[in-house]
């Protein structure tokens, strides 16, 4: 469904991303792991053309989307749901989730995300959207891109500074979303969570993509995972 | 009557002056606004494209034989036109670059355009007539009430209240305040910010066309008419806080109104008094009176 090769990215004159490639297939869930710097949020970024300069090749459903715009790229049907959450305040609850536009059909209805997302339901007539809870401002994060018929979500840390009992609802709204059919690209920095929802892992480092490791491996895989990643 | 020792005609004429002021002032500054929260730069051809409405208006009238109300529809049009094609053609360039260049570029342009209109028209005014309609004058009992000015303060009113509404009540204005807080996320969501930014530019260059077609039976149409206002509406709007909708709409008419009383009060201060306002506001919120804490 989408895939990356040699993408290169820059801010300004630091090179940040050198050639880093992997592969998300339909209706998987795949992580970037690494260590802070990595590049994993810059690769996020870079899909959705918002680096200042990017060289290399971003193919979704064959299309090819490394000159693209970042309009365009969401038209395509990728949706972010950024570091920091990316919240409005300015904007109410409500008006945060139907923000974006509906870019072809097949996302879910108001009623199913309330569904998923009870909390939503009950604060919808909150008047600023940054009024809410963290917790309640990821999930409002990620429900807004349910929304628009985006079948690739790009989840760019959605469970930092989380509680954890947020952490394991946030789990369980992946899988639940991987049910539906979306297909997940998940940064994260916490692998014991990535390996509760995601089939595939690709490891960062300096830019690069340096391995790839399958959910099922990962428990034999520690060792060199605690070297990549320092922990 | 009298009215803490002012004769009672001169203080309701002084504040109807204030409040047509104030009017102008809100208009022009809702546009400065909505400018500078969308675009992030000083519009400071304000002055000169307001001036430039109230000369369509003119030559409308004198070339074409098309009338006040038509006019008060094309001529925001046209010159919100041409705002567009300045956007498209200069400002939009200087995006990646500081702030500063906007406001220069702005400036240049400015005097640009009314350098050209003082070659073609001179600087010593053209005269456009209250239109048949809006002529007149009733009385209030205790004053007497210009039809016009009466409607310059109903149109400005429901002009800058229908802006404010479309801003913050529908999703047409979410768009433009998500926009204005992080314009690379709208983009990321498939909305064509550029093209929403080009298009905001439009708008407040209609509606600063829109108050110089309603300026123009009032003040007489001329190169510099623009200048007297636009430095008084730079302070209204850093009072009312830089890019706040409803915060410049309040500012504009409130200081007109205070403008005006201070003609009565003082004359003298009548010049400086809402500098001095924008100095205090300053040195107790920096963010203007309805500015947001970042």
């Amino acid at each position: 469904m989408l895939e990356v090769a040699d993408l290169n990215a820059w801010y300004g004159e630091s090179h940040v991303l050198h050639g880093a490639g992997f592969e998300v297939r339909e209706g998987e869930v795949v992580t970037l792991l690494g260590r802070n710097g990595a590049g994993k949020t810059t690769t996020m970024k870079s899909i959705m053309g918002l680096v200042p300069r990017r060289a290399g090749s971003i193919r979704f459903r064959g299309a090819e989307l490394i000159a693209a715009p970042p309009e365009r790229i969401a038209r395509a049907g990728i949706a972010l749901c950024p570091e920091e959450r990316g919240i409005f305040g300015s904007l109410s609850v409500t008006e945060n989730l139907l923000l974006p536009p509906i870019i072809a059909p097949g996302g879910l209805d108001i009623a199913t995300i309330h569904a998923l997302f009870p909390n939503l339901r009950e604060r919808a007539r909150t008047a600023h959207g940054t009024r809410l809870s963290g917790g309640e401002q990821q999930m409002l994060a990620i429900a807004r891109i349910l929304r628009t018929g985006a079948k690739l979500l790009l989840l760019d840390e959605p469970t930092e500074g989380l509680a954890p009992v947020i952490v394991q609802q946030i789990g369980r709204t992946i899988l639940e979303i991987k049910k539906r059919g979306f297909t997940v690209l998940l940064v994260e920095q916490n692998f014991r969570f990535a390996a509760t929802v995601a089939d595939r892992h690709y490891v960062m480092e300096h830019g690069r993509v340096i391995d790839m490791i399958p959910n099922h491996l990962l428990a034999s895989s520690m060792d060199k995972l605690h070297d990549y990643l320092g922990v | 009557m009298m009215i803490l020792g002012i004769p009672a005609p001169l203080l309701f004429g002084q504040l109807l002056l204030g409040v047509i002021n104030g009017a102008f002032y809100a208009m022009l500054a809702l546009g400065l606004s909505i400018i500078f929260g969308m675009l992030n730069i000083i519009n400071f051809a304000h002055g000169a494209l307001f001036m430039m409405g109230a000369f369509a208006a003119w030559l409308m009238l004198h070339y074409l034989g098309i009338g006040y109300f038509p006019a008060l529809i094309l001529g925001p049009l046209v010159i919100g036109a041409f705002g567009i094609v300045l956007e498209k053609v200069l400002i939009s360039r200087l995006y990646k670059l500081d702030h500063l260049y906007g406001l220069l570029l702005t400036f240049g342009l400015a005097l640009v355009i009314e350098g050209l209109f003082r070659n073609e028209y001179g600087s010593s005014g053209l005269p456009y007539n209250i239109p048949r309609a809006l002529s007149g004058v009733t009385d209030l009992g205790f004053m007497y009430l210009p039809v016009y000015r009466a409607w310059v303060v109903a149109a400005a009113l429901v002009v800058c209240l229908t802006t404010w509404a479309i801003i913050e009540k529908t999703p047409l204005g979410a768009r433009l305040r998500a926009g204005t807080e992080n314009p690379a996320l709208v983009r990321a969501f498939g909305i064509n910010v550029p093209r929403m930014i080009t298009i905001t530019y439009g708008a407040g260059v209609a509606l600063a066309a829109f108050a110089g077609v309603l300026a123009a039976p009032i003040y007489s149409v001329n190169p510099d008419m623009g200048d007297n206002f636009i430095n008084t509406v730079f302070a209204i709007v850093v009072i009312g806080g830089m890019g706040s909708i409803m915060g410049s709409i309040v500012t504009g008419f409130a200081l007109g109104v205070i403008e005006g009383l201070t003609k009565v009060f003082y004359p003298q201060g009548s010049a400086t008094v809402i500098f001095l306002v924008m100095v205090i506001v300053l040195l107790f919120l920096p963010r203007g009176l309805f500015g947001k804490a970042a």
